[in-house]
């Protein structure tokens, strides 16, 4: 069956007409009416037992010899996370969440043979109990713009065909035949693209200064150390469509004339690394990258290098240290990075996502991606809107939707009809944003004005039951580990805070520990070497702005409202509710809980060390927490 | 106890160890500056870094033993330790945080009297924790020997950890 195309790549793909011919012999190959059962791989899916969902799906197509006309794909994440396994079953695109092995046969026998839905199988929205059938109608992908992250659903990471498919490479091929590198910079700048990484800052700018600058060997760098706790799009973007990233990176080079590429990926990302390496592979096989690309006379090529699992190193400078082999603490900017980076030559720098954006911009031009988004910020932006939300996962949406849509209407709103108290963007060198902002355009003005920052997308939504001191003292804590060391506000700063913040959550807070949290702050703002520093101090000033009357509760009241404190807080039994299972006797590991079965229990408040395991096993909501 | 010594097998193991461990480092001669990727690769190897081989690789490719060292104590993913059969790793991202990862955490140490980094005596677990795996809405996540074990709770790990051998 892949004879044909296998034949035309005895000579690698050796210019434009040849990539043409390629793509329509792989077209003319498959039949779109034919049935494919998609079946989503990412490491969301694998976690809730995607893998044997598809040796399922290999056996039961095998036993019923129906293996030539049944296509099984795995695919990258699709984004919805929450409802994994996930399994679509094309042409039709029918939805089905949670798919177990054992529903494989049932599916296979009904759905793929028959055209018959298994009802449970289905989606139900949260919002109007309705059980949802095909895939675009599920309000979750319904209202999102998915330019960047579509084809994740649709191609096998694995296989570079897939992706030539859906018009893979083309962006390159007109890029080298039909662009000049100026050009293709001017098209970045017009477009309006702005760095996915974090800060925003213009990608044709930086494209520009690193094409101007002088020297003969230059580098191209994909940052894919995706530090951000809470965000995981690069990951999902590096599994589900390496090609797309390797296409930008191919464009970017050719624009500032480098021939050497890296991908820094986190260590903790070990499928993203896997499928990144088959796509440079494949990419060299089909003379995509490597030498003469395309026959244009360009070569680039292009290495993976994992991280050491610092956060740090997401930083620019520290990640080219790292690159270096040398331990990854960042340098002064006083020379950009475009000038002088990786071994002191010339360096490109961008986000996994801003790669990714790159072929878009030059396959539908700038005009059109300019149309998407705000006047600032263009395009689209993927969130991982997780924490406390119904519908959690991957949302790609248009720049300036507001919060609200994204929580609300895309998120299915707060679970458990908890009350929404505040929604972090931006990791942890972001902010909390309370509920009177909901309604602001989300972009990197608007999230800058308000003290937190788009980040690399990371939307963690946070109910009634979180503590925002608490929220405060784990982003101090975090950053305090992830401190390099190298300069004395961040190190010794964040060491303060995190005493101050410790005590404040114990009970032990001072009136004026706010003053000095905020004078820290101010310290680390102005102080501090690179944005890790920098910018640490904005979850403490945020909530410190926003959520005062938590910090004051904490330090006057001796309590947390939220009941998340452990050293404010006290566990009861409340003996009407108390069914007496001894679910909560078992689980208590001090055994400070007492009782009879079919009796109500009684709490040791003295053996009591607060680890609420009483409190999540409970089925009858008979555990107190104040 | 009287310890009696077979030489000769004891040279061969020794020289097992160190053929396997000059043919990676020799795998590296031309690309000094991967030394992260090296030290990975010796850890997946051994499960740890050995102290001898960190001083094989700087003898081998001449990078000063003190640069090995820091690049090796920097990085969070590199253990000087040896680790337990089963490796745990529970998640400490955000969004495991606000899910309760923290307490998973903490009933690891109660019940195995192990901190994060740490090994049992036994030296059938060691834990970890890890500041995010991307599964973030799946949380709270561990990972108990590369398996990611999705919305965990106390119950749900100790059924797992009580299946580890």
């Amino acid at each position: 069956m892949m004879e044909p195309v296998q034949e035309l790549l005895k000579n690698k793909v050796r210019s434009v007409s040849e990539l043409e011919n390629l793509r329509q012999s792989i077209l003319r190959q498959r039949d779109p009416s034919r049935t494919c059962i998609s079946v989503c791989a990412g490491t969301g899916c694998r976690a809730s037992g995607a893998e044997a969902v598809v040796d399922a799906f290999t056996d039961e197509t095998e036993r019923r010899e129906i293996q030539l006309s049944v296509e099984l794909k795995e695919t990258g994440c699709h984004g919805f996370c929450e409802r994994g396994p996930i399994v679509v079953i094309r042409p039709k695109r029918v939805f089905y969440q949670q798919v177990k092995p054992e529903d494989v046969p049932e599916i296979i026998s009904e759905t793929v043979l028959k055209g018959n839905i298994i009802e449970r199988l289905l989606y139900v929205d949260p919002v109007t109990n309705e059980k949802i059938v095909y895939e675009p109608d599920v309000p979750f992908y319904k209202r999102q713009t998915r330019t960047i992250f579509g084809a994740n659903g649709e191609i096998d990471p694995r296989d570079i065909e897939d992706y030539i498919a859906v018009g893979g490479y083309s962006a390159l091929s007109k890029a080298l035949f039909q662009m000049s590198p100026d050009k293709i910079i001017e098209e970045v700048k017009r477009s309006g693209l702005r760095g996915r990484g974090g800060a925003g800052f213009p990608t044709g700018r930086k494209w520009q200064s690193c094409r101007d600058a002088e020297g003969d060997i230059k580098y191209v760098i994909c940052n894919g150390d995706e530090g951000d706790p809470g965000a995981y799009q690069d990951r999902s973007l590096l599994e589900g469509n390496p090609h797309s990233v390797l296409e930008g990176m191919i464009i970017g080079a050719y624009a500032i004339g480098s021939h050497q590429g890296y991908i820094y990926v986190r260590n903790e990302y070990p499928l993203a690394v896997r499928h990144a390496r088959i796509a440079i592979e494949q990419a060299m096989d089909y003379g995509l990258l490597g030498e003469d690309i395309l026959g244009s006379g360009f070569d680039f090529t292009v290495m993976i290098n994992k991280g050491g699992g610092a956060f740090v190193c997401g930083e620019s400078s520290a990640l080219m240290a790292s690159l270096e082999g040398e331990i990854g603490e960042p340098r002064a900017k006083y020379t950009h990075m475009t000038e002088k980076g990786l071994w002191d030559r010339p360096s490109l720098l961008n986000n996994v996502k801003t790669w990714a954006n790159v072929p878009l911009i030059i396959k539908k031009g700038a005009d059109w991606y300019s149309q998407i988004g705000t006047a600032g910020s263009k395009g689209t932006m993927i969130f991982s809107l997780v924490g406390k939300v119904n519908n959690t996962g991957l949302v790609e949406v248009p720049m300036g939707i507001t919060l609200r849509r994204l929580i609300y209407d895309i998120g299915g709103g707060i679970r458990g009809g908890k009350k929404f108290k505040a929604v972090q963007t931006g990791g942890p060198s972001g902010g909390c944003i309370p509920e009177q902002y909901l309604d602001i355009p989300v972009d990197f003005d608007e999230l800058n004005k308000l003290g937190s920052m788009m980040g690399s997308g990371g939307m963690i939504v946070m109910d009634e039951d979180t503590c925002m001191v608490d929220i405060a003292k784990y982003f101090v804590n975090f950053l305090k580990e992830e401190s390099c060391g190298k300069c004395v506000p961040c190190r010794e700063g964040l060491t303060r805070m995190s005493e101050v913040l410790s005590n404040i959550t114990q009970g032990k807070g001072k009136k004026e520990d706010l003053a000095l949290l905020e004078d820290l702050g101010g310290i680390l703002r102005g102080g501090a070497l690179c944005a890790l520093g920098t910018t640490a101090a904005n979850p403490v000033l945020s909530t410190l702005h926003y959520f005062r009357d938590e910090y004051t509760a904490h330090i006057d009241g001796k309590r947390c409202p939220a009941g998340v404190c452990r050293e404010l807080i006290q566990y009861s039994i409340d003996l009407e509710k108390c069914e007496g299972c001894l679910r909560c006797l078992r689980a208590c590991p001090t055994g400070a809980i007492s009782g009879e079965k079919r009796k109500p229990h009684t709490l040791n408040q003295g053996a009591c060390i607060k680890c609420g395991a009483c409190y999540d096993v409970c089925k009858f909501n008979a555990v107190i927490r104040q | 106890m009287e310890l009696v010594l077979d030489f000769a097998k004891v040279k061969a193991v020794i020289e097992s160890y160190t053929e396997k461990v000059d043919s990676l480092i020799d795998s590296y001669t031309d690309k000094k500056e991967q030394l992260i990727s090296l030290l990975q690769d010796i850890q997946a190897e051994f499960n740890y870094l050995p102290r001898d081989v960190l001083v094989r690789v700087s003898q081998k490719l001449g990078i000063p033993l003190s640069q090995v060292f820091s690049v090796a104590t920097f990085f969070r993913a590199f253990s000087l330790k040896p680790r337990g059969r089963h490796l745990v790793t529970v998640c400490l991202g955000t969004a495991c945080h606000v899910r309760g990862g923290e307490r998973l955490a903490d009933k690891v140490e109660r019940d195995y009297g192990i901190k994060p980094g740490e090994t049992t005596e036994d030296t059938k677990f060691t834990l970890e924790t890890v500041n995010c795996l991307g599964c973030c809405a799946l949380g709270p996540v561990v990972v108990v020997d590369g398996k990611y074990e999705s919305q965990m709770n106390s119950d749900k790990l100790d059924h797992v950890l009580q299946h580890c051998k």
